[in-house]
């Protein structure tokens, strides 16, 4: 059995820990960093609760070891709000996107990361975007409108002020 | 869930991998995308003392057609199959096979390379492999050898590769003017194993024949199959109605499914023969340059 010094930075600070190989992600971030934010579901790599941002890419935190996040960036669900909620939080309160919220946090680091790298999502993008995260409550019909308004939300923010949305977060451009 | 304790390295080369994996003597499994072993070592249905993660080798994150073939490093991932314009235009079967593997979020991770390594007859690539005959590069100490995808699997779970070998890359030969490919997959719900798939690419001649086809199976046997005489039986024929039904029966004859929650022995046979009409009716329009992938669902 190995254990391992690494380094990860989760939400802009870095961490370092002495982990057990067999430590998953999801378990450095709840337990030894506190960050409950981030849920457990099914922990079977199928419910998405626990979706957490790699380098800016969405990825299931129960389906990693810690030890592959060793000099990597993280961010999680803490991390979205700045001075204010952030875009996709706002379209989640408007727009009622949650009933029982267990979900959100992974459904909320899944919309972001569509987001920065597709401003302009449509419906069956989104659909597809979010088809490795279940909601057992809503049907998702208000999801979908709360990632809608985000993304309105975020156009706007841009075309009102240019490269200050931009500039807030780091936005993968794709065309 | 919390994995028997174990070894991790993570290596900076290939050689250095394989000499992890040959001082362990068949202790050891390489950790690439992770989509199948960390489940796996979770539910302790696997145990190895040492995990090999590639993850840190430089140079194996590719998908990139050169000297007249597309190659699949072995740390591409399924989401860079979905983003390939390459893939989409001419290898569309490829694009079918990735978007309906797991869900988006595994895709990120899981790789092209591991999906056909694990050996299980559920995975997709397999058959899309075997539709398009493509090779595979291994890598072990003596150096490298190149196993047809068609030779490669041999068992539940067992492939062709030795316990000190890796492999590094997928080769598929740029498909011949008037080419197409489609995988229908049947599944219960996202991220499902399949009910059953087919996997199908095809050559038209110059008077719309079949000049070449390739068929696979996806997870009704105990390996991937090669519907190969359902494949002989098109050639130098036209894709027309009654053939391509004369087609999919011969498929679905070559299936062995066995009964389980996702149905019976029949019914799987029939969801084959329906699916290889459909793919043989798609990769035929997209050899004409029809039907192509969209961009729809790229998010």
């Amino acid at each position: 059995m190995s254990t391992h010094t690494i380094t990860v930075t989760v939400n802009g600070e870095a961490h370092t820990q002495e982990v057990e190989a067999r430590l998953l992600l999801v378990h450095l971030i709840r337990e030894n960093l506190r960050l409950t934010g981030t849920h457990i579901g099914c922990d079977t790599t199928h419910c998405g609760a626990c979706t957490v941002l790699l380098d800016n890419v969405p990825v299931k935190s129960c389906t990693l070891f810690a030890v592959q996040a060793d000099g990597r960036s993280v961010r999680t669900v803490e991390g979205l709000e700045g001075a204010e909620l952030s875009a996709v939080q706002q379209g989640f309160k408007a727009e009622h996107g949650l009933q029982c919220g267990y979900c959100t946090p992974g459904m909320m680091m899944t919309a972001t990361a569509l987001l920065e790298r597709n401003p302009a999502p449509t419906e069956g993008e989104i659909r597809a975007a979010i088809s490795g995260n279940l909601c057992r409550c809503t049907g998702y019909v208000n999801i979908v409108k709360s990632i809608q308004h985000a993304a309105e939300q975020m156009r706007a923010a841009k075309g009102a002020s240019p490269g200050v949305a931009s500039g807030a977060r780091e936005t993968v451009a794709t065309t | 869930m919390i994995p028997s304790a174990f070894d991790y390295a993570a290596p900076a080369s290939l050689d250095e991998a394989i000499a992890l994996l040959r001082a362990h003597d068949g202790d050891a499994k390489i950790l690439s995308g992770g989509q199948s072993l960390i489940p796996m070592v979770k539910l302790r249905l696997a145990a190895p003392a040492l995990l090999v993660d590639i993850n840190r080798i430089p140079g194996l994150a590719y998908v990139e057609e050169r000297g007249g073939a597309l190659h699949i490093g072995a740390l591409a991932r399924e989401s860079d199959l979905e983003m390939s314009t390459v893939v989409r235009a001419r290898y569309p079967i490829l694009f079918d096979t990735a978007r309906v593997i797991a869900d988006p979020l595994v895709r990120n991770s899981a790789t092209i390379c591991g999906n056909v390594a694990h050996g299980d007859p559920g995975n997709d690539h397999p058959a899309t492999m075997i539709a398009l005959d493509a090779s595979f590069v291994a890598r072990g100490p003596k150096g490298t050898r190149t196993i047809r995808a068609r030779d490669f699997f041999l068992g539940l779970f067992t492939t062709a590769l030795a316990q000190d070998e890796i492999l590094t890359e997928i080769v598929i030969a740029q498909p011949k003017a008037r080419s197409g490919g489609a995988y229908f997959k049947l599944e219960r719900k996202v991220g499902d194993f399949a009910t059953a798939a087919v996997a199908v690419q095809i050559t038209l001649d110059a008077s719309n024949g079949c000049a070449q086809a390739g068929i696979g199976l996806t997870n009704v046997g105990p390996v991937p199959i090669h519907a190969s005489a359902a494949g002989d039986f098109l050639l130098n024929k036209p894709l027309d109605d009654g053939t391509i039904a004369q087609a999919a029966q011969l498929a679905a004859d070559a299936a062995e499914p066995t009964e389980d929650r996702r149905g019976n022995a029949a019914y799987k046979r029939d969801i084959v023969r329906v699916l290889a009409g459909r793919a043989l009716r798609l990769a035929a329009r997209r050899a004409q340059g029809l039907d192509l992938p969209s961009t729809e669902g790229r998010a």
